[in-house]
């Protein structure tokens, strides 16, 4: 499964431009689902077919990346560029992003080395993008095109290193659950969804299509286990958490007591959880059309929004044997 | 005159006209009395500063009905042979377009007017005219929108301007500072709260008063108007809608865009459709910089229209974006980008729709947006209709992949 993790989070899909993310996932998914099919919006959607008796099920496990768009081309080559998603300046400095035409840039700022940059929090519109062009017209990029960030997957053991973690792993655990489940009752329609980071605004149009009774998000959560963590009762490696709330939903008790009682049935280890900043695709698909119970399971992860994203791998597995578990059903709310 | 409650403003302006001679200490308790009777007329309020301020007041006066009737002369060019007229109320003036050229209109739909009748009166004068009238119920009326061709309705507003202490009594520490709009009045020239209420409510809304201009015959073709944003990708909207298409096109003006995109989530519910072109009036900050800064304005007036590839609600649909790229460099129409992530649109609403919708956003480069006046170029605003209206066309065999 670790061939797979690092392919998904090598692989390039800002916000918004998904088409390369998108195909790598179809290709895997393709074996083990009964349709595949795109949206409107460009949400890949692997629909597998109950044997009867099941409710429709949706997954998302948002295929998006945090990264870049270019706003400005000067005249020397530079480009400046806005943030797609949550992207904190502080992260970015001399860091790599690459285009979708295989362009590779360096995110400059001069101010570290000025007198007062100890006390200057660098922001977004000081920096800029050099990708080696010397004016305008030999930029092989232009307004428009988006760039994620490069940083090779690491292999530390139990822990794993990358970035885009968020969410690549969800899609890992989601098409590794997909290829364990032989039979279900449930018609169950795992969605890459597009454009999370700028607003689950993927989840939210396919749901609106699907019409599930039953929605899980697969995402990563934060932790508090890190030295001067703001405290938070998820750690690395005690399990994949089981959402209760954070700061855009509130998850179906239901949907809670479902998950916590087929992890002990399965003895998954499991840890509960409150984020309280952020959210996933659960809170779209459960305002969607008339209301959808919506929960979420979380693959606690370090330093979620930087180019090196850490998760524990026991943890993810045991997400795979949850989410699995979950999907054979029944469902029972 | 008290007890005149159908008349329209120009008529009671022309009887308030002939009560106004002699001395101002005369004057002064008629026009109050008249101001008290019909407050929210704004015109005899015109009247009454007319009196008092000008020199020549007699010699303004006169100047008075010869502008109701340039109106008039202005009204009946736009009636066309068989029109179909809409109107509300009763104002003098629209009766007097219509009761003067009974010929050049097939039928008016009227409201009554409630509480007073207004609109009774008038469909009683132009039947006596000649003219086919349908009296409706207030509420009806809107029922009968469809068959209009033409809606002429009389007006009248309460003017206002908007008040700040005078620089003088600015303490100096606060004079570079910007004004604070708590601390901003709106003065419509009353005296007391009684006064004030005669003739506004709360809940009432205000409008900026940004007269049309053109600035610039040539050149850039610039003009000034308030609401710019959005008025600009109305009549864009209104241009295109000129023209036939192989496609279904369905122009929405859409409500509430400025306050959370509200109009445009339920008009795409309903119409479900396959892609969206919103069309805008946008940030234009190409205002001169230091010459080293060489970073964006978000567009620039004069460079065409603006195509937006995201802003903060919406990632715009590449095949769209793509679209307008082609078709602005087949037709040589020339277009920029608008090169920041910034403001948002009702393509924000419409691509969440259902089952999503592709979107994009062009725009028309407005200065001074969100202010009482704004500025374009109608180079812009001629680039930006032939742009959709030639993607229009290219969308007739669908949305390339």
């Amino acid at each position: 499964m670790k061939e797979m993790i690092q392919r998904l989070v090598e692989a390039y899909g800002p916000s918004g431009n998904e088409a390369g993310i998108a195909a790598v996932i179809q290709e895997m998914v393709r074996p083990c689902v009964d349709d595949l099919r795109t949206d409107a919006l460009g949400n890949v959607i692997a629909f597998k077919r109950g044997t009867g008796g099941g409710v429709p099920v949706m997954v998302a496990a948002h295929m998006d990346e945090i990264g870049v768009i270019v706003t400005w081309v000067d005249e020397r080559g530079f480009l400046r560029f806005a943030p797609t998603g949550g992207v904190s300046p502080v992260t970015l400095m001399g860091g790599r992003v690459r285009f979708a035409n295989g362009t590779l840039g360096v995110i400059g700022w001069e101010r570290w080395m000025r007198p007062d940059a100890g006390t200057h929090r660098p922001e977004l519109d000081e920096m800029f993008i050099d990708v080696g062009a010397t004016s305008k017209e030999d930029c092989p990029v232009g307004i428009g095109d988006a760039a994620g960030f490069v940083r090779p997957f690491e292999d530390l053991g139990n822990r794993l290193v990358a970035k885009s973690m968020d969410d690549r792993i969800a899609c890992a655990v989601s098409i590794q659950a997909l290829k364990e489940i032989e039979d279900t009752p449930n018609d169950l329609y795992v969605v890459f969804t597009v454009q999370e980071e700028v607003g689950t605004r993927g989840a939210l149009t396919a749901a609106y299509g699907i019409e599930p009774a039953v929605g899980i998000a697969v995402d990563v959560t934060m932790t508090g286990d890190t030295p001067k963590a703001r405290p938070m009762a998820v750690s690395l490696g005690e399990g994949p958490a089981i959402k209760v709330m954070d700061s855009g939903m509130l998850a179906h008790a239901g949907v809670v007591r479902w998950m916590a009682a087929t992890a002990d049935a399965a003895g998954i280890a499991y840890q509960r959880e409150v984020l309280l900043g952020g959210s996933t695709d659960a809170r779209a698909i459960q305002t969607s059309r008339a209301g959808v119970p919506a929960g979420c399971i979380s693959i606690p992860c370090r330093y979620v929004h930087t180019p090196s994203e850490m998760v524990d791998y026991r943890d993810v597995l045991g997400a795979v044997t949850l989410l699995a578990a979950l999907l054979r059903g029944p469902v029972t709310l | 005159m008290g007890q005149d409650r159908t008349s329209g403003a120009s008529e009671i302006m022309r009887q308030m006209m002939e009560l106004l001679s002699g001395e101002p200490s005369e004057l002064y308790p008629v026009c109050r009395d008249i101001l008290a009777t019909y407050p929210s007329m704004g015109s005899l309020w015109r009247l009454a500063n007319t009196a008092f301020l000008e020199e020549d007041a007699e010699a303004a006066f006169q100047s008075l009905p010869e502008a109701d009737a340039r109106v008039i002369r202005q009204g009946r060019q736009v009636l066309t042979e068989e029109a179909v007229v809409l109107t509300y109320s009763r104002s003098s003036t629209v009766k007097e377009i219509l009761a003067g050229n009974p010929e050049m209109v097939s039928r008016v739909l009227c409201g009554e007017g409630r509480p007073h009748g207004e609109g009774r009166r008038l469909a009683r004068e132009l039947s006596r005219a000649g003219i086919h009238v349908t009296l409706t119920t207030d509420a009806g009326l809107l029922e009968e929108i469809p068959e209009a061709d033409l809606v002429l309705v009389g007006a009248d507003a309460v003017p206002g301007v908007i008040g700040y202490a005078p620089i003088h009594l600015i303490p100096a520490a606060e004079r570079a500072k910007a004004p604070d709009m708590s601390k901003a009045v709106i003065d419509i020239g009353a005296t007391d709260k009684d006064g004030a209420e005669k003739l506004v409510s709360q809940g009432d809304y205000v409008s900026f008063r940004g007269e049309w201009a053109v600035l610039d015959e040539e050149g850039l073709r610039t003009v000034v108007a308030k609401a710019l944003d959005d008025r600009a990708g109305c009549a864009v909207l209104a241009e295109l809608l000129c023209d036939d298409y192989a496609v279904d096109l369905y122009g929405v003006f859409t409500t509430q865009e400025e306050v959370g995109l509200r109009g445009a989530r339920v008009a795409a519910q309903r119409i479900a459709p396959d892609v969206a072109i919103v069309l805008e009036g946008t940030i234009c900050d190409d205002l001169p910089k230091p010459p080293e800064d060489d970073i964006s304005p978000v567009t620039r007036m004069g460079a065409g229209p603006a195509i937006t590839f995201m802003d903060r609600s919406v990632i715009a649909d590449h095949r769209l974006v793509n679209l307008l790229l082609r078709v602005a460099d087949e037709n040589r129409i020339p277009h920029q980008f608008k090169s920041a992530v910034a403001g948002g649109t009702d393509a924000g609403a419409i691509h969440l729709t259902g089952t999503g919708v592709p979107s994009v956003t062009v725009a028309v480069p407005a200065r001074y947006i969100h202010a009482p006046i704004s500025m374009l170029s109608l180079n812009d605003f001629d680039h930006a209709v032939h742009l959709v209206r030639a993607a229009l066309h290219a969308l007739e065999g669908g949305l390339p992949s």
